[in-house]
């Protein structure tokens, strides 16, 4: 969806803009991600995340999702759902991270 | 030493943590007390609640056990001696704030919302998002009174949401997937009687009703606009408010759902959290017409009105969550901004609104905060706290 893209590419843009650093996003900080699945995430998929008002993100749950398509989701939500756009508040790094992590059942 | 204060201080010892003062103290030398200022911490990531003393500024005890208490909140028995805690794994918990022990406990649904006490203290409701609708129980014992699925017109299991009493022994709730709206009577003899009101909007995310029991509201995620039921009306109906609040402005991301909870219905105004925006909207209670707007620091979760009307605290969604706006409701305008810490998630006044506990998560602790001044009164340490709740709630109708 070329609207998705651009949008994706307009919050990576001004995101690199905003620190700096056009291309090289810094690696994910892993332990500021886990608080911000657990904490944030789980406000709506639960802090065990086996749902809620949101759906499950359990490894079992995500089956039928591949890791790009998550990520896709994790950065630019889902219109018509409470699932909020998190491009404005992470790199594509990061929700790769979360994607992998979120896959591989690390953070249940 | 007597043997119910033996008793009570024995249940607390158990209750594992390190006290300089036993919960007895801010009760007379005979150990009896009152619960009157009495309260519940939940804890959300580690499955435990403090019962706290607002007098004291302090922590009485802490009771573990309770489970995955991610979205928890807490009612309590008319008497003010027993907390229902509603968990996210479906768990209903009864808590004993004088032993500080779990007294029942039903794991009641797989997947719950929040719950509600009829006003008569008798019977005890559950909201549930899996297997969705409501379940309620005796509030003595925690026996099922009634299961009562939420299918709607459309013929789909519904998760439950903004579930309240209403005066004469009724629950309200709304119905997140159908769009619907139901009222379960349960003040005849037999089964409850339901009454539904189909159609109200899209994705209603929370209810609640005023204080005198009369305007239940429900706020819709899927569109721009509130769903309100005037429950002295004969017959009653829905009426759409605020439609298109938003209209023609692309909604900011939302990174936490608004709550309906404590908003402030001061005489003729309410205050709102709208949904996208750094706003709070001024409903006008005698038509339902917004009046005006009060832009806020972020999106705002809770507009918790102090007692008395005349201030509202709101706080805020991730990432803007460390800082509390207050709002005079004479002039619509934010009066004092100020940053408690990281993850403000919840405020509760004492029952005259003299002081305001905050719960500060990522700093694990609870601010007290004097009402008037904003001085900082006292910090208790607590395991990420979330909600907090004071047994003055068993009084209000709505909670």
């Amino acid at each position: 969806m070329p609207r998705d893209h651009l949008i994706r590419f307009l919050a990576g843009a001004a995101l690199a803009a905003f620190t700096g650093s056009a291309g090289a996003d810094p690696a994910p900080d892993s332990e500021k991600l886990t608080h911000l699945v657990i904490q944030e995430c789980g406000s709506c998929h639960g802090l065990t995340l086996k749902g809620g008002l949101g759906t499950p993100l359990t490894a079992e749950h995500l089956e039928g999702l591949d890791r790009e398509t998550i990520t896709h989701i994790i950065l630019t939500g889902i219109p018509g759902t409470p699932m909020p756009p998190w491009a404005p508040l992470m790199t594509e790094a990061d929700a790769d991270w979360i994607a992998d992590m979120l896959k591989q059942g690390a953070l249940e | 030493m007597t043997r119910l204060m033996r008793t009570l201080t024995l249940a607390l010892g158990l209750a594992a943590l390190p006290l300089a003062t036993p919960i007895l103290a801010a009760g007379a030398e005979d150990g009896l007390r009152g619960t009157g200022s009495l309260g519940v911490v939940i804890e959300r990531a580690t499955g435990s609640v403090l019962i706290v003393d607002t007098e004291a500024r302090a922590t009485l005890a802490r009771v573990e056990g309770l489970g995955d208490l991610s979205h928890a909140s807490v009612v309590f028995s008319a008497d003010q001696r027993y907390a229902y805690v509603f968990g996210r794994d479906g768990a209903l918990s009864k808590v004993d704030m004088l032993t500080a022990a779990i007294t029942g406990r039903v794991v009641q649904g797989g997947n719950a919302i929040g719950g509600a006490i009829s006003d008569d203290g008798t019977l005890v409701a559950v909201s549930n998002y899996e297997p969705g609708g409501i379940r309620v129980f005796d509030a003595r014992t925690l026996e099922q009174v009634a299961d009562i699925p939420a299918v709607g017109a459309d013929g789909l299991e519904s998760k439950t949401i903004g579930l309240v009493d209403l005066p004469g022994r009724r629950f309200m709730y709304g119905l997140y997937d159908s769009g619907e709206i139901w009222i379960a009577d349960f003040s005849g003899a037999g089964d409850p009687v339901l009454t539904k009101f189909p159609d109200i909007g899209l994705l209603p995310y929370d209810g609640n009703v005023t204080p005198d029991g009369r305007h239940y509201i429900a706020g819709l995620f899927g569109e721009d606009g509130l769903a309100h039921v005037d429950t002295w009306q004969e017959p009653m109906a829905v009426n759409r408010i605020l439609d298109g609040y938003g209209r023609g402005e692309e909604p900011l991301p939302v990174y936490k759902m608004p709550h309906l909870e404590g908003w402030a219905a001061l005489g003729e105004v309410m205050l709102l959290p709208a949904v996208g925006r750094h706003e709070l909207i001024a409903l006008d209670l005698r038509d339902f017409t917004e009046t005006s707007r009060v832009e806020t620091h972020g999106q705002p979760i809770f507009a918790v009105v102090r007692p008395g009307g005349r201030y509202v605290w709101v706080n805020f969604a991730h990432p803007l969550n460390d800082t509390i706006d207050v709002v005079d409701t004479l002039t619509l305008e934010v009066v004092h901004s100020f940053q408690p810490g990281p993850a403000v998630l919840h405020m509760e006044f004492t029952p005259r609104g003299h002081e305001v506990w905050v719960s500060v998560r990522d700093a694990n602790s609870v601010h007290v905060y004097d009402a008037e001044t904003f001085e900082l009164k006292a910090e208790i340490e607590s395991h990420a706290p979330s909600g907090i709740f004071f047994s003055a709630r068993a009084g209000r109708i709505g909670q």
